[in-house]
């Protein structure tokens, strides 16, 4: 046992150095991030006619979604969905969602950049379809 | 309770037989009366249908390298392709020009008519019956649309191995080397449609997004009525009627792909 003290401070080394992760970063959460809605997509919100599936579903399932709709349009010819009231969009990334949210910097961005994903989404659909 | 474990092997197998059979009812009320509220994909009211779409390019109107121009650049407009590249091994081609013996090398004799001789032939994917292409893409990402014959590429699932341009005997697809966005002429962007990334395979498509809102192919509009689509299974659309009137060649027939571009010459 005269080995003890050695083992308790190695412990103790390992132990900070493991948790190093942990307490360098305490306190330094960053915030949730603050989507700002494009005017088109607010006006939507705020006359209740909403996004193609409710706020939830979109939040949790947007990239779900959009893989489905490729597929859709891409293989099967099947450009239309038909949402659950009855409208129909054209499922288009670049006409259709950023038609609303076209303003990608402060609406996909941001949550991508908390998440850090980074979607290649970008490198082939135009992210302002109108060119502004 | 005499016989308890007879009584419990009994109990525990109605239980299972219970447990059992409840996801398969379920699964069968699920699947029984559509909910009216369930959102739902269709083609669009517009679209434009066929069995096996089809070109017939009528090369009588079209005398020089010239006469070709108004189509290619209709092409290259509206789906964003990089003509400003200058290197020939990069350069990105949905359609483009051909001499006789290029375009048809098995046809061309070894005296042809001057006129034919110099002539420059339309050419561009002919969306084989029986493409060679699909055959190799180990990914799927290229495929012939059940829906409409066209032979179509998935960009998501292309990861560039380039097998289908060696498959091809048509050499109708390009490789991306480069980022293709730097090489688009500022002018000749579409920006409804979406360009490609560095990396991946493409090439003509039939205008399978002009199809889907009831318009014609960029260059068949464009050709003013020299080149003429249609359905090649339909015996009552333009193209049949055309094929009937006139003699037609394809592209390298023998190899059996069946192209769907027919020309006559």
């Amino acid at each position: 046992m005269s080995d003890k003290k050695i083992i308790i401070a190695g412990l103790a080394i390992f132990f900070v150095l493991i948790t190093f992760p942990f307490w360098i970063n305490m306190g330094k959460a960053a915030n949730a991030p603050e989507l700002i809605l494009a005017p088109t997509a607010q006006a939507a919100m705020d006359s209740g006619e909403g996004c193609v599936l409710p706020l939830d579903e979109m939040r949790a399932n947007h990239m779900q979604i959009l893989d489905l709709w490729r597929h859709s349009v891409v293989r099967n010819a099947e450009r239309i969905y038909v949402g659950a009231d009855g409208k129909e969009y054209n499922m288009s990334l670049s006409n259709t969602c950023l038609d609303c949210h076209s303003n990608k910097a402060d609406f996909c961005d941001r949550c991508h950049n908390y998440a850090s994903v980074t979607p290649y989404c970008w490198d082939c659909h135009i992210d302002n379809p109108k060119g502004e | 309770m005499e016989s308890s474990r007879r009584r419990f092997l009994k109990l525990a197998g109605i239980s299972a037989v219970g447990l059992g059979t409840a996801p398969a009812l379920n699964a069968f009320a699920a699947s029984g009366g559509h909910d009216a509220a369930q959102p739902y994909v269709k083609k669009g009211a517009r679209a434009l249908r066929a069995k096996q779409w089809a070109m017939v390019i009528d090369t009588r109107r079209f005398h020089s390298a010239k006469d070709l121009e108004p189509m290619i650049e209709a092409c290259n407009k509206s789906h964003n392709i990089p003509t400003k590249i200058t290197n020939t091994d990069h350069e990105i081609k949905w359609i483009w020009e051909a001499e006789f013996h290029h375009a048809f090398p098995t046809k061309a004799s070894k005296f042809l008519s001057e006129e034919i001789e110099h002539k420059s032939f339309l050419v561009l994917c002919n969306h084989c019956e029986n493409p060679s292409c699909v055959r190799a893409c180990p990914t799927k990402a290229t495929f012939k649309r059940e829906s409409d014959g066209i032979v179509l590429m998935d960009f998501h699932r292309c990861i560039g191995c380039r097998f289908c341009m060696a498959a091809c005997p048509f050499g109708a697809r390009s490789f991306n080397f480069r980022d293709p966005r730097d090489f688009i002429p500022e002018d000749d962007k579409n920006l409804e449609f979406p360009t490609r990334m560095k990396g991946v395979v493409e090439k003509c498509n039939f205008c399978a997004e002009r199809l889907a809102v009831g318009k014609e192919p960029a260059c068949v509009e464009a050709s003013d009525g020299a080149i003429i689509f249609g359905d090649l299974y339909d015996p009552h659309s333009h193209v049949r009627e055309v094929l009937k009137e006139n003699y037609t060649i394809r592209r390298k027939q023998q190899l059996g792909t069946e192209p769907s571009v027919y020309y006559i010459v």
